[in-house]
């Protein structure tokens, strides 16, 4: 199955458990994404957005499962998976230009850097222009706003030209104004190029603002184990939805249809109180997909015999 | 709203005279003690040497400062600094090279931490004066043993602050650098090493206190020239009128590599702040 997932998806993640000693943080996540989407993340606090972010980025490694980029298992952090951070993704003592143009001095030997310069500095002022910070390219990121860093450290990443972007509350430490307009910034570069994103975030309405898919990553559900407290459930993703691209605007915010599925993701999957069944997660996006393993989902597993280990 | 005080309290906020007046103020005292303590030895005894003068004081200086020595032809402060100068730079700048690439490497690759991190603490617990006879009994009493010395006590503190500084690197940092293409020696040496240079001229402004200590000490024990040499020579003739002023020109000379580094810090890492990233 593998093989087909992976020539078909750009992501494909299986069977992925991670846990810290004794507490779980995620359990059996399964999931695909297509070259060119724009997936968001979001869940409540603590579930494991950004530890599922460190996995596919390769700064974590895996408890077990399998993570595949172009078919590929990911290893340690590379180029073919961009990074922006909330914070620390610029380097304090560079330049906003030399922050952006370090990507591609780093590729090559340091005695060559000089005279490749000039060509590097004109790509990396293309790219400056276009997050409308070329006026800055000679001032420190700490002489920056808050929203002009993340614009320098999308560029950065952007400029390596990654596979996949990944980008981790990005816009967490921004004031609400600067927020939207990012958001608006963010999409306008996506519909242009169309590269794929995979965005973590805890607010509900940034992910739907932003996603052409969602995924809803929650520690708040039950299954076959039971309802006690002695279980130690990891999050999974409980619910994945195709969200369709509306001309680009804020006002999408406060559609109907959009407050509706907030509504109803807010419940799924923030609610401590309200815990749904995994055979009743809303999975109905044309790409999703899922392998349950006994005692977790279906009754039908449960007959087979406890010590089934799937990974083999 | 109430007027700040200008002095007392937790909410002063002298003016600007006012600060210069009582920076000045606790220097002032010292001279005038010194004066008074001198005028009143010299009193009893007019020919005293333990109080000098400062009359007494800038005759002798000139006898050093301007003056060739009769033996060597040579202008004993000026041979006694730079002869001083050249040991304590050589230490101090062998001491920061090794330093901060150990500290570095340590820092970054957790292989190499594990096999040098507790030999280094432990080594810069040995305390470097009571090493000084090992020293001067395998390496000569020249200028070797001298610049061992100070290359002893000062490198497993600038290695210990380096490795401390580059631990605080976000583990971000090293994870962005990667994606964008870096090597794993690229991580180290092309985006670490240049933050932590600051850190580094912050530690050696720290570590010259230490350094000027150990150079004094093994000029004391066993040389033919420099400051601490001079010092130590003298002292047999109660020369205070000669030691005083040396130890001035010390201090001279220590606050102004402390003063001119800072400048430069601030000139080539405008963008370093102490503990802030």
């Amino acid at each position: 199955m593998t093989d087909t997932l992976a020539s078909k998806y750009q992501l494909v993640i299986q069977d992925v458990h991670k846990s810290y000693g004794e507490k779980k943080v995620l359990e059996d996540i399964d999931l695909t994404v297509r070259s060119g989407e724009f997936c968001t993340v979001v869940g409540p606090s603590g579930c494991g957005k950004s530890t599922l972010l460190r996995l596919i980025l390769g700064q974590e490694d895996v408890s077990s499962g399998f993570i595949y980029i172009d078919g590929k298992p990911v290893g340690l952090p590379s180029t073919d998976r961009g990074i922006v951070y909330q914070r620390y993704s610029l380097f304090p003592h560079l330049s906003v230009l030399d922050n952006v143009i370090l990507g591609q001095t780093l590729r090559i030997a340091p005695w060559s850097a000089r005279s490749k310069r000039k060509a590097f500095v004109d790509e990396a002022m293309v790219y400056l222009e276009r997050m409308r910070l070329a006026e800055h390219s000679h001032k420190l990121p700490s002489e920056l706003s808050g929203g002009m860093q993340q614009r320098v450290a999308i560029a950065q990443a952007l400029i390596a030209k990654p596979k996949i972007l990944m980008m981790d509350e990005p816009f967490g430490a921004l004031d609400p104004e600067t927020r939207e307009e990012m958001q608006i910034f963010i999409l306008e570069l996506w519909d242009a190029s169309r590269f794929t994103v995979f965005f973590v975030t805890h607010d509900l309405e940034e992910a739907l603002f932003l996603g052409s898919r969602i995924f809803v990553l929650s520690q708040f559900y039950t299954d076959q184990r039971g309802n006690g407290q002695q279980i130690r459930r990891g999050a999974k993703i409980v619910a994945d939805h195709h969200l369709p691209k509306t001309p680009l605007s804020a006002e999408t915010k406060r559609a109907p249809h959009f407050l509706d599925l907030m509504e109803s993701i807010r419940r799924d999957g923030f609610n401590p109180a309200h815990l749904q069944h995994v055979d009743d997660f809303n999975l109905r996006h044309p790409d999703s997909f899922r392998t349950l393993s006994p005692g977790e989902g279906d009754s039908q597993s449960d007959r087979m015999p406890q010590l089934w280990d799937k990974s083999q | 709203m109430r007027k700040k005080p200008a002095l007392w309290g937790l909410h002063a906020s002298p003016p600007g005279l006012l600060k210069y007046v009582l920076a000045a103020l606790p220097f002032l005292v010292v001279v005038l003690v010194y004066l008074i303590a001198s005028d009143l030895r010299h009193d009893v005894n007019h020919a005293d040497k333990l109080l000098p003068g400062f009359g007494q004081m800038l005759d002798s200086l000139k006898d050093l400062a301007l003056v060739p020595d009769q033996r060597t032809g040579k202008i004993l402060l000026l041979a006694d600094t730079l002869a001083s100068l050249k040991r304590l730079l050589i230490g101090v700048v062998l001491a920061s090279v090794f330093g901060l690439f150990l500290g570095v490497n340590m820092g970054l690759l957790p292989g190499f931490r594990a096999l040098q991190l507790s030999f280094v603490t432990f080594f810069s617990m040995i305390p470097p004066l009571a090493i000084l006879p090992i020293l001067f009994i395998s390496f000569g009493v020249g200028e070797l043993a001298k610049i061992v010395l100070i290359f002893i006590g000062v490198f497993p503190v600038i290695a210990r602050d380096i490795y401390l500084a580059s631990t605080q690197v976000p583990r971000e940092q090293v994870v962005k650098a990667l994606t964008l293409g870096a090597t794993q020696l690229g991580v180290i040496y092309r985006v670490v090493l240049p933050q932590i240079l600051p850190r580094l001229l912050d530690t050696v402004r720290l570590a010259l206190g230490p350094a000027w200590l150990f150079l004094i000490a093994s000029e004391a024990i066993a040389a033919t020239n420099g400051l601490g040499y001079r010092i130590f020579l003298v002292r047999r003739y109660l020369a205070m009128d000669i030691i005083l002023p040396y130890v001035l020109w010390i201090t001279f000379i220590g606050f102004s590599m402390d003063w001119l580094l800072r400048r430069y810090m601030r000139w080539r890492y405008p963008w370093y702040e102490r503990g802030g990233n």
